[in-house]
């Protein structure tokens, strides 16, 4: 077992994991946020997207004792209080989900994707830069809508 | 009355909050205290004899809690899986179902097929004692193509030794024949509808949990139609009466049909809980979703279509052999038959239609109900045999289905179907207007300035859906009614809850139900929960599926609300001192005729509690009202799909360059999530069309496409542009429910297959082409009709 140390939505956490620990599963296990889901076992859905260190990562491909001493968000520390962040904002405004369940992942990615491309990132870097995460519900249709106005407001 | 939340709006998703901050609850965020792990041990061949099973080392190893086999099930008298629709063949003989244990008994049919579970502390300690229990296995041959199902050597059950589950046959053979014989031009097509494995984003997954002091059991559980599992495992199992299940299907992450069927590893799951004593949980991974889940279509089809010297069909003739699979799914049975070939007239008059359906048994994953379960197949064989005969006729494609367009209503098909209303050439105008279909050609040769081949390609679908009239299907095989109840609770301060037997699983029922209550009773939308996939809440349902949540499940609820308002009106006359015939309800006031006096609805509601001003021995005390609506019809959506592709003729790799649909689902609940619906069922359908399909390895029986690796999902990239991809509506309201509402959940992945396949073939020039067409397929077709040189 190995002991850990990081802020999780900015609060500091201490855990012990063993090697193989996932920091998925130690974001759902053992600290209960169960907001990042986890929707195949091959890294491609992206349902399971983070911030570690300002970057989205799929928290699948990380071992949790990697990320000691990491700052790390997850979909549940995106809003400030009440007041969501644009892109959770747009996504619900633009129908940009059904089922919800790569909706984390989807927003994570998307807050990234926005912070390296910008605020006018257009409808084909969105797309492109999307293929990491997979939805069945929306066709992507309003996914990318929203990334462009959530992008616009953040 | 038409209000900013009220039925037509686009309102936005009472349901998202919780989805955009992280705090759904889907089955595997549930967490039962001193829960065990269940890890199930699959087979890894496709066929073979189980000699034994010796689970000696796995039981000690650390935090195992129990291992079980079939003898434990056989010693509990567990039943078996069912399928719950009975096929008759055309021989009179009913469809040859073989045993399809929960846990295999004496052979393993597909590789996949659950063998053994461990139900250990944690799942790694499950995991590790799986790969120690050892099995010896005595492989048999196996077959896992569909065409080759009834000729093969190997006998999947013992029950059908040609493998053949039923022959089952539609329609009218002799005039069928007949209209060939006498026809001036006869369209042929072998269509293959490949196999697709429909991967809802959250897999399934199952907690079952057993309370001695109460001798019942719970089962949360990823279901779209949580009633339905607790009858099949109480009547059929044989676990626990219903009143002793519970069942709760709590948000569930994307069903299209594969989360309808009872599954194996959930009823294990209930069972294994009174044994080990603690509740079990299991949550699959994606690989077994791909290996145990129920998988899609998998038909093997020869259809012809006969046309006179006008250029009318006269006739259309299909034989289809469909896959069932290694077990008759839940389903299964009605899929390649009453949602198949009843559908085969397409929008089409055709005075004859004759269809036989072989239904084989492989050694594969079951096939069942997956995003229009049949329709999408009989729209595939029409639409692509319409095309073709127009391409073969010289006649512009738009213009021949116009003419062989239904026109009168109601139209009885010789497929059963009876379509109750539609008008298919408004939805085909607008259709060719909204894509600029007559300029298609400068489009053509502005793409080959830039090296690439455009085609164009249309397919004019129509569904039947809002299942079903409980007496028809009961008559066609079905065991059950498919029906669909609700329960209107209004709370003393004028609040109200909606207990619905429909399952919202991304379809956004907490809305779309909020919004004909608010509409009904002049309530606020956010004074309206919506409470589903609960038994213990909700008396009975059927589920959702088929498109059914609308035009059944909306109709339950508004029936409710009618008898909620009559209630109502009588508290109000009372209170107000009138005639309950003098009391008006509108817009969420009561007023009583010719006079001043108003009662708002939450005061009525009040009242209705308070029962100081009305005689309880005249009018029950409350305001609660419930209803079961059976519809007395499918409902049938159609519509025009028109896609236009761009293929690059060196590379094979197809690009959906502009997509148009044009929809007449009746009268709209919610616009904006009605196009979620078919944007999402278009891009199921270009997967199907471009990208997905199930590959079993004939020579070992394996699962050649077991994950997102191998199995080509639709990404954000694969769909068309946010300018070129455009939805339209006509609407020609249904006559047959009261609100006029058609179905929207699968009309998107049942038009488009097609449109896509029609463009490609139409862009390189060929007649044929099959599913799906990668760059590599769309280029050996190239090559072998010499397009590629033409291009250059």
């Amino acid at each position: 077992m190995h002991s850990i140390s990081l802020a999780l939505n900015g609060k500091p956490v201490h855990g012990q994991v063993e090697g193989r620990t996932l920091l998925v599963e130690f974001i759902r296990e053992s600290r209960g946020l169960t907001g990042t889901h986890v929707g195949c076992d091959t890294s491609q859905c992206g349902a399971c997207v983070v911030s570690v260190n300002g970057k989205a990562v799929k928290s699948c491909t990380v071992f949790a004792v990697a990320c000691d001493g990491a700052e790390i968000t997850t979909i549940e520390g995106l809003a400030k209080g009440v007041d969501l962040h644009p892109m959770q904002v747009a996504f619900k405004e633009h129908h940009g989900l059904q089922c919800g369940f790569c909706t984390p992942g989807m927003i994570m990615a998307s807050i990234d994707i926005v912070k390296r491309h910008g605020k006018s990132v257009d409808e084909e870097t969105i797309r492109r830069e999307l293929s990491g995460n997979i939805c069945r519900c929306t066709g992507y249709h309003n996914i990318v809508k929203a990334v462009q106005a959530g992008a616009a407001n953040m | 009355m038409a209000s900013a939340t009220g039925v037509g709006a686009s309102v936005r998703r009472k349901e998202d909050l919780r989805f955009i901050t992280g705090k759904g609850q889907y089955t595997d965020d549930i967490n039962l205290k001193d829960q065990a792990f269940a890890y199930f041990l699959r087979s890894p061949h496709p066929h073979a004899k189980i000699k034994s099973i010796n689970t000696a080392k796995a039981a000690k190893m650390a935090g195992v809690v129990g291992i079980y086999t079939s003898v434990d099930v056989a010693k509990d008298k567990i039943g078996g899986l069912i399928c719950g629709w009975g096929i008759t063949s055309k021989d009179g003989s009913a469809m040859k179902a073989g045993p399809h244990p929960i846990l295999a008994e004496g052979k393993v049919r597909y590789v996949g097929d659950h063998v053994a579970v461990v139900v250990a502390d944690t799942k790694e300690q499950a995991k590790a004692a799986a790969a120690a229990i050892q099995v010896s296995y005595e492989t048999l041959a196996h077959v896992v193509d569909a065409a080759k199902a009834m000729t093969s050597k190997v006998q999947v059950h013992d029950v059908a030794p040609d493998n053949r589950v039923f022959n089952w046959g539609l329609g009218n053979e002799a005039e069928t024949d007949a209209a060939f014989k006498r026809a001036a031009h006869v369209t042929k097509l072998d269509i293959i509808n490949n196999r697709l494995i429909p991967n809802a984003m959250e897999p399934r997954a199952a907690i079952g949990a057993y309370d001695a002091g109460t001798e019942s059991y719970t089962l949360y559980t990823t279901s779209q139609n949580p009633h339905v599992a607790r009858l099949v495992i109480s009547a059929f199992h044989g676990l626990a009466p219903e009143h002793k299940l519970r069942v709760i299907a709590p948000d569930v992450g994307g069903g299209f049909g594969s989360k309808i069927f009872i599954y194996a590893e959930e009823v294990v799951c209930v069972w294994a809980s009174k044994h080990a004593g603690r509740p079990v949980k299991w949550t699959g991974d994606r690989s077994e979703a791909f290996l145990a889940d129920a998988h899609g279509r998998d038909h093997v089809t020869k259809a012809e279509l006969a046309t006179d010297a006008n250029g009318k069909i006269i006739g259309l003739r299909v034989h289809t052999i469909a896959a069932m699979g290694a077990y008759l799914s839940t389903f299964s049975a009605a899929v390649p038959t009453y949602l198949y070939g009843t559908l085969l007239s397409g929008q089409y008059n055709i005075p004859a239609v004759y269809v036989t359906v072989d239904a084989v048994y492989t050694n594969t994953a079951p096939v069942d109900a997956y995003r229009g379960a049949g329709r999408p197949e009989a729209t595939y064989v029409v639409e692509r045999l319409v095309e073709t005969a127009a391409r073969e006729l010289r006649e512009d494609p738009a213009e021949f289905r116009r003419k062989n367009f239904v026109t009168q209503f109601p139209h009885q098909t010789p497929v059963i179907m009876c379509y109750d209303v539609g008008d298919y050439g408004a939805a085909l105008d607008k259709a060719l207007a909204m894509s600029d279909y007559k300029n298609f050609a400068s489009r053509k040769a502005e793409s080959a300035k830039n090296g690439k081949l455009r085609g164009v390609g249309l397919s004019a679908y129509i569904e039947a859906c809002g299942i079903a009239p409980s007496a028809a299907v009961g008559s066609l095989g079905a065991g059950v009614g498919l029906w669909e109840s609700a329960e209107v609770r209004v709370n003393p301060i004028g609040t109200v809850e909606i207990l619905t037997g429909s399952h919202s699983h991304g379809q956004g029922h907490e809305t779309t139900f909020a919004q004909l209550v608010s509409d009904r009773l002049g309530v606020d939308i956010n004074s309206v929960s919506i409470v589903h996939g609960d038994t213990d809440k909700v008396q009975m349902g059927m589920g959702t599926y088929g498109s059914r949540s609308g035009a059944v499940g909306m109709h339950a609820i508004s029936k409710a609300l009618d008898k909620v308002v009559a209630k109502a009106k009588k508290v109000a006359a009372a209170v107000m001192e009138a005639s309950a015939d003098d009391v008006v309800f509108q817009d969420g006031s009561f007023t009583v005729k010719g006079t001043d006096k108003k009662m708002a609805f939450g005061e009525v509601a009040l009242q209705s509690y308070l029962g100081h001003k009305f005689n309880s021995s005249e009018i029950e005390i409350g305001l609660k009202e419930s209803a079961f609506h059976d519809p007395a019809n499918f409902v049938f959506p159609a519509g025009v799909h028109i896609c236009e592709v761009e293929v690059d003729p060196d590379t094979g790799h197809t690009t959906i360059a502009a997509y148009t649909c044009v929809d007449d689902f009746g009268n709209l609940i919610n616009p904006m999530i009605v196009e979620g619906q078919v944007h999402g069922g278009i891009a199921q359908g270009i997967g199907q069309a471009l990208l997905e399909g199930c590959i079993y390895d004939e020579e070992s029986g394996q699962l050649l496409t077991g994950s997102f690796m191998d199995y080509a999902m639709p990404r954000a990239g694969y769909m068309p542009n946010l300018a070129d991809f455009k939805l339209g509506f006509t609407c020609t309201p249904c006559p047959t429910n009261p609100m006029g509402i058609k179905g929207c959940g699968e009309a998107g992945a049942i038009g488009s297959p097609p449109a896509v396949i029609n463009a490609i073939t139409n862009a390189i020039g060929v007649r044929e082409i099959s599913m799906p067409a990668t760059p590599l397929t769309v280029w050996n077709a190239m090559q072998a009709s010499g397009m590629k040189k033409a291009a250059e």
